[in-house]
């Protein structure tokens, strides 16, 4: 029980940590540093607490009635819960940490309060959609979630594209919140309450029904992690707030959707065959799509973000999987698939937040985001270097660090569906989506190597980048303990199997149980080989320096085929290393170019310019908007702008439901 | 044991044998004498005594990327049972880990092309990349249909194949996949026609302009990894390719090793026969991999 106490003091001191700065000067270090000893505490504190509900067996919960209408004050804190608190008391306070020195009070004078404030609102309402198990408080606390994520990623409001990407974020999560109303009203119509439970759920909820609710899950929750094709909001939302908050929004928020999808289909307890694959089919197009997106980018930051849109999609295929599994009774393929889900969550939160915090040293140190004016910076900030290549390296999901554990898991339990004791006609066609993830694996080296190779390799590409230099302390540390948690992860996954394996055995507790991770999915090996490659390229590093003139290095000029006077404007760009790609795959990314022409005898001088923007948003969610537009302001005399009408509406619609119960009794 | 130490000596010492050949095919069919046999050896030895020269403006990418390929490539190698040897390291799971090696490799050594920041360089990791993004799929449904027709995820138990045999409804999938495995197979070691390792123009080239600027033990290095790259894919292909074992280890071995040498001769025949097919025109003959491996897999699974 005191477990629950110290969360849900962790989320009121989280939720609360910005506001005593509001009582100091607007340019004071003491009020930002407050609110980050604030969040240091209360992540402390959660931490401490989830470390007790590990140690201990029960699961514990809290229900007191409330004076709200409907539902009741209902939290309760099990497995899976613990999976996603653990992310919220994570990556959040690094950001915070980190943002002491990239959104310092005195430069940003204006509005580093506000985005304390909503900060750690933001921190603080996402734990607790992790433990509420009432509808009604969890909508709450999921509101609370979208609006604080709103206010702290468009603090920069005076830019017309931030203004853009948060109307765009605040309808896409209106819209998806709309699906969670409709999701909990069948909910509570078939169970007669919002309690969220799969006790009250098992009996009461027929197949029509639970299909309906799952689809009603995905879409809604689908907009908030941002599965293709609900993601639109996301790309321009994470590049225009500040890194420290997109990494919260990357690394954590997106997580909560997940988690979304994933508390609802524990709760209803016989998924049918085809929730399973239309979720997996949705993941493999979302990651294929998503990377895809993310090497046509030339922003930084908006190719991390279709990167985040990748990942999710590769959680959605792990997802899929447990949920096949879940409906075929065969548990190797729920721990192996719902394992690799959630590691992968926590995976994803550990080098997401890594590289965007990372990005936002970038952009301080090029004054822009875009990749192909940035170039040479590991010479000029080798720690940042070294640090990205591992959150490269383990986004790409390569050995040794922490991407490949969950991946590999995941292939495992793919690999698993050929066994022909399924028993469905067919079913093995499911591992050929391991294929989608051998391209998204590919695809990812590509996108990465393009960004970290533009951005940190070759010669400075501007003048900014020319005298860039090492971020401060406080900036690189929480960086850098996201790197170890890389690292650690990557080499001693087993380490973090208990806990997976008793949320796999919550979310499907008649078939989970039967078969831990170890018995399946060796992952002792992946600490043996993870080690043993380490300890080869250090032997090998040794045998060449032992070697009897390697210490001569002579320094040189790049090879340029006797061209004398190779400039840094001639160096391949991020833009032309992703060209072929986006051309393979233009039928999707609809690429634009604007390509030079010459005219005349006397050439004049003539541009080439180049974007992939978003498909489905430029193309399809706009169109229909601006359609929108056109016919629907008819309606507007409903929109008198005069709150005392708004509630008459309120009032006859009241009555008009009153009426219509009266003659439906 | 014994069975070990041959397969880790094999590995080590043969590979750079499999240039030698294919050098020695080329100038057969050119009506040339040709290089000795071990000349690659010859080369080795060479290089590991020289200095090396550094581009100003490398740092250590450069220098990490030989090093992580060629410690990723030998990894891969002690996974892979080479003809009727079992592996010395197995377990659930490892083919993945294989595939995924290939990956760290290349990340490194395209990042390692970049850090020079030669326009040229910076054009052969961006086609590396591209087309590693079709023979990935190829191989992974390469590696379904194996795993499905034997029935294991370790790759030893895979390439060996099921103890009685392949059941004679698995011979069409498994000449689709070897097919399919052999487009892989010459992509992934930068050979004609996708490749020329020996073309003599900057901007027609994949794998060569990626090492333009390693000298010195560093480039032996890449070219000793690259060779293992070849015995290490070619081995995985002869299992589909020739899946007979007489049960003697001595003559298995030799078998293997003649079976090698064999596929190391063909490659060098169709280097000799063929051009390369033009840069635009390589993602159809990849896309053409996959299409016979998918087609193995349905097959299979139908």
């Amino acid at each position: 029980m005191l477990s629950l106490w110290m969360v849900l003091a962790a989320v009121a001191i989280l939720a609360l940590s910005g506001a005593p700065a509001y009582l100091l000067a607007s340019h004071s270090k003491a009020g930002q540093r407050i609110s980050t000893i604030l969040m240091l505490i209360g992540s402390v504190v959660g931490l401490l607490g989830i470390a007790r509900k590990i140690s201990g067996v029960e699961t514990p919960s809290l229900q007191f009635e409330w004076q709200i209408p409907w539902g009741q004050f209902d939290v309760s804190i099990d497995s899976i819960s613990v999976i996603f608190l653990a992310i919220v008391f994570v990556a959040p306070v690094l950001g915070s940490i980190y943002g002491l020195s990239y959104w310092k009070s005195s430069e940003h004078p204006e509005n580093s309060r506000r985005l304390g404030l909503f900060f750690g609102l933001l921190a603080g309402s996402m734990a607790m959609v992790t433990i509420a198990r009432d509808g009604v408080l969890f909508l709450i606390a999921w509101e609370a979630m979208a609006i604080s994520a709103y206010f702290a990623s468009t603090v920069e409001e005076d830019s017309a594209e931030v203004r853009r990407a948060g109307y765009v974020y605040l309808v896409a999560t209106h819209v998806g919140t709309l699906c969670l109303f409709a999701m909990f009203a069948l909910w509570r119509h078939s169970t007669g309450s919002f309690e969220l439970s799969a006790s009250a759920s098992s009996f009461s909820i027929t197949g029509e029904m639970a299909g309906a609710i799952f689809i009603l899950t995905i879409i809604g929750f689908g907009f908030k992690a941002g599965l293709m094709p609900l993601h639109v909001w996301l790309p321009g939302a994470h590049a225009n707030a500040p890194s420290h908050v997109s990494a919260v929004m990357s690394g954590v928020m997106l997580k909560m959707g997940i988690y979304g999808i994933v508390r609802m289909t524990s709760l209803l307890v016989r998924p049918e065959i085809w929730w399973g694959s239309s979720l997996l089919i949705v993941g493999a197009i979302t990651g294929v799509a998503g990377i895809a997106f993310a090497i046509g980018q030339h922003d930084l930051k908006r190719l991390l973000a279709y990167s985040s849109i990748e990942n999710i999609g590769i959680i959605a295929i792990g997802l899929g999987l447990a949920l096949l599994g879940k409906s075929q009774n065969r548990p190797d393929w729920v721990v192996l698939g719902f394992g690799a889900a959630l590691l992968h969550v926590w995976n994803h939160s550990l080098f997401k937040s890594l590289l965007f915090l990372s990005a936002g040293s970038i952009i301080h140190a090029g004054h822009t985001r875009e990749i192909d004016k940035l170039g040479g910076l590991a010479k000029k900030m080798p720690r940042l270097a070294i640090l990205f290549a591992i959150g490269s390296i383990a986004i790409c999901a390569l050995p040794p660090f922490n991407g490949f554990a969950s991946e590999w898991l995941l292939y495992i339990g793919l690999f698993r569906t050929l066994s022909p004791d399924s028993g469905v006609e067919g079913l093995p066609v499911i591992a050929s989506v391991s294929v989608a993830l051998a391209m998204i694996g590919a695809l990812a080296v590509a996108c990465f190597v393009k960004l970290f190779g533009t951005v940190f390799l070759g010669t400075p590409r501007s003048e900014a980048t020319l005298h860039a230099h090492e971020p401060p302390k406080s900036m690189l540390l929480p960086i850098a303990l996201l790197g170890a948690g890389c690292a650690f992860i990557g080499i001693f996954p087993s380490i973090v199997s208990p806990a997976l394996e008793s949320a796999a055995g919550e979310w499907a507790p008649s078939s989970a149980s039967k078969v831990s991770i170890s018995e399946v999915a060796p992952l002792r090996w992946i600490s043996i080989m993870g080690g043993s490659l380490i300890c080869l390229a250090g032997a090998i590093a040794l045998i060449l320096k032992a070697l009897p003139r390697a210490s001569v290095a002579i320094e040189a000029g790049t090879w340029d085929c006797g061209y004398a006077r190779p400039a840094p404007r001639m160096q391949y760009t991020g833009s032309s290393f992703g060209g072929s790609i986006v051309d393979l795959f233009a039928f999707i990314l609809r690429p634009e170019a604007k390509k030079p022409s010459i005219e005349g005898a006397f050439a004049k001088p003539s541009s080439h310019k180049s974007s992939v923007p978003d498909t489905v948003l430029d193309k399809l969610v706009l169109p229909i908007f601006r359609m929108a537009g056109r016919y629907l302001p008819a309606l507007r005399v409903m929109q008198q702008g005069k709150t005392q009408i708004y509630v008459l509406y309120i009032l006859i619609i009241l009555i008009v439901l009153l009426l219509l119960e009266t003659m439906g009794a | 044991m014994t069975e070990k130490i041959i397969h880790v000596a094999l590995l080590l010492i043969l590979p750079p044998l499999l240039f030698g050949v294919i050098g020695k095919t080329k100038a057969w069919f050119a009506g040339r004498v040709g290089p000795p046999l071990l000349q690659p050896y010859y080369d080795l030895i060479k290089l590991a005594r020289k200095s090396m020269v550094f581009s100003r403006t490398t740092t250590w990418v450069f220098r990490a990327g030989p090093v992580v390929t060629l410690s990723a490539a030998l990894i891969a190698g002690l996974m892979v049972p080479l003809g009727a040897l079992d592996s010395p390291i197995a377990f659930t799971g490892d083919l993945i880990l294989f595939a995924y090696l290939f990956g760290l490799a290349r990340f490194f050594t395209t990042s390692a092309a970049l850090d020079t920041g030669s326009p040229f360089e910076g054009m052969g990791s961006a086609r590396e990349v591209t087309f590693a993004c079709l023979t990935e799929p190829a191989l992974f449904l390469a590696l379904l249909v194996l795993a499905k027709a034997s029935g294991s995820l370790m790759l030893t138990d895979l390439l060996h194949g099921p103890a009685e045999g392949f059941s004679s409804g698995m011979v069409a999938p498994l000449v689709l996949v070897g097919i399919g495995l052999f487009i892989v197979l010459l992509a992934e070691t930068c050979r004609i026609p996708v490749d020329d390792p020996n073309t003599h123009l900057e901007l027609t080239m994949i794998h060569e302009v990626m090492v333009l600027d390693h000298s010195g033990p560093l480039f032996g290095v890449i070219l000793y990894a690259s060779s293992i790259k070849m015995f290490v894919l070619g081995s995985v292909l002869l299992h589909v390719a020739f899946p007979f074992k007489t049960g003697e280890v001595w003559i298995d071995v030799s078998l293997f090793v003649l079976e090698i040498l064999f596929l190391s001769i063909l490659i060098g025949t169709i280097e000799s026969v063929m051009a390369r097919l033009q840069m635009r025109h390589v993602p159809y003959l990849l896309i053409a991999a996959t299409l016979f491996c998918s087609f193995g897999f349905l097959l299979l699974v139908r």
